[in-house]
């Protein structure tokens, strides 16, 4: 119930900024319009719809982590977390309640980007919504950046990290824009031990129905989420005994 | 039993010690006023007896729990008002204060009449509905004050609960703090001497993170010879602030 009811607020403080909704919904939507136009008018398959909505799916879920980042910095700016850490909350109440809400809301925007990316050609058949269950582990790993982000840094902060270099990092390293292969090298060597290009690829190889080439590269954004979301509680918990708050 | 009870409370920040071996006791029901200038260790008390820091030695008992070994039972008897306002920005007044009874273990019918008590009793009805970001900073403080209540927690910590108010509203704001006295154990830190003069049952005097004097206003201007109580309080902080 305490955790519950911290969710509530937290999805509430989320959901009532419209700077999120511009950001989270409307930035990746407006690059999808785009990107697909260039696409209709030049002779080489570069954005196909079934590359390019995963891709976008992929960085639109970056958003995640400046939302739970902002908020939780926020919080901590502002006093709101030293009432809520004199109050009777558990660490796990804390953790379910900041990161609860945000799971829906990276897969209500993964369907949105693909609902959209319908009118410009994807097809729509149960591979989306296997893509959608694909992005899940990528959706835990970004709000997992933004609880660390939030743990450590204050909101603006947060802003530059997670909403500039985050963003950026997902967009250019994921393969999104470009195949990582034109650029080669350690670009692409880097690209492949990082997790985003992992999170591309298993929801794109889900969309086309390449079910074998799924788990390899999930098991990548996995480990990632998992090792994250395991930093960012222990960095938590810290804050929580600590005399930073 | 007293409500708080501290034994050789200590916090040391690296080699400075903000508290120093405070033993301090305050009654079921009594104000206590925490007054010191910058730095004397009021806020760091107050966080220490809320569990929002661990002391470095010594402990404290609230209605007989340690901070230390309880610190979840403290906290379930215990709210605070922190300094700054600490509401939530994007959720309405009633919102705010019946999410807080909730993560006080209030189910939502109960969350929902403390909230309409609550919103009565502080006189919140014409803002309920407003989102707290939008409230005057005499309001926010009200509604910090109202969340701090709908726990109906025993003690309750008021760390400078007026700063920055105008006038009217600081008076409003006493107002609601007298009606609580007698029902509530309440620890209040403040700059300002007149407001911890008309509120408080007992004052403290902390300097340099050491507890210099403890009483009623009357007891410490005589203690100190001083005819006016910012005298006393000037006499007690200052005898510290000389030898820096």
């Amino acid at each position: 119930m305490k955790a519950a009811a911290f969710a509530a607020r937290n999805r509430k403080e989320i959901l009532r900024d419209p700077l999120n909704f511009a950001f989270g919904i409307g930035f990746p939507l407006v690059i999808l319009f785009l990107l697909s136009a260039i696409q209709a008018n030049i002779p080489i398959s570069l954005f196909t719809i079934e590359k390019l909505a995963p891709g976008l799916a992929v960085f639109g879920l970056a958003f995640i982590a400046l939302f739970s980042g902002t908020l939780i910095a926020k919080d901590r700016g502002s006093s709101f977390l030293m009432r809520l850490f004199a109050s009777p909350l558990s660490a796990a109440d804390f953790i379910l309640g900041y990161t609860l809400p945000l799971l829906p809301m990276a897969i209500a925007q993964s369907a949105i980007g693909f609902g959209v990316a319908a009118f410009l050609g994807l097809p729509i058949n149960a591979n989306v919504l296997l893509a959608l269950l694909v992005l899940i582990p990528a959706a835990v790993l970004f709000i997992a950046i933004g609880l660390l982000a939030g743990s450590l840094l204050t909101d603006k902060q947060v802003g530059g990290i997670c909403g500039a270099l985050l963003t950026n990092l997902t967009a250019w390293l994921s393969g999104t824009w470009f195949d990582l292969n034109l650029v080669g090298g350690m670009f692409k060597i880097v690209a492949y031990v990082l997790p985003f290009v992992h999170a591309t690829e298993a929801a794109k190889a889900a969309v086309v129905g390449d079910y074998a080439s799924i788990l390899p590269h999930l098991w990548w954004v996995i480990g990632y989420a998992v090792a994250v979301l395991a930093l960012a509680i222990i960095v938590f918990r810290q804050r929580m005994s600590s005399d930073a708050v | 039993m007293n409500a708080i009870e501290t034994v050789d409370l200590t916090k040391q920040f690296g080699e400075r010690i903000a508290v120093d071996k405070l033993n301090l006791s305050v009654k079921q029901g009594e104000l206590l006023a925490l007054l010191g200038v910058n730095g004397a260790g009021k806020t760091t008390v107050i966080k220490m007896l809320a569990g929002l820091s661990r002391p470095t030695s010594g402990d404290a008992f609230l209605l007989a729990d340690s901070v230390i070994t309880k610190p979840l039972a403290v906290k379930s008897k215990i709210n605070l008002s922190p300094q700054e306002t600490a509401v939530a920005p994007n959720l309405t007044v009633k919102e705010n204060l019946e999410t807080i009874a909730c993560l006080y273990g209030s189910n939502r019918k109960e969350a929902r009449n403390k909230t309409e008590a609550m919103v009565k009793s502080f006189g919140l009805s014409e803002i309920a509905r407003d989102r707290a970001k939008t409230l005057s900073g005499g309001w926010q403080r009200r509604l910090s004050i109202a969340m701090a209540l709908i726990s109906d927690p025993q003690i309750l910590f008021l760390d400078e609960p007026t700063l920055g108010l105008d006038v009217i509203a600081r008076r409003e704001l006493w107002g609601v703090i007298e009606k609580l006295k007698g029902r509530i154990t309440m620890i209040l830190t403040t700059h300002y001497l007149e407001e911890a003069e008309a509120l408080s049952d007992r004052i403290a005097i902390m300097a340099k993170g050491r507890l210099k004097a403890v009483g009623t206003a009357a007891e410490l201007m005589s203690g100190t010879k001083t005819e006016k109580f910012e005298a006393a309080f000037i006499a007690l902080a200052a005898e510290s602030e000389v030898g820096r």
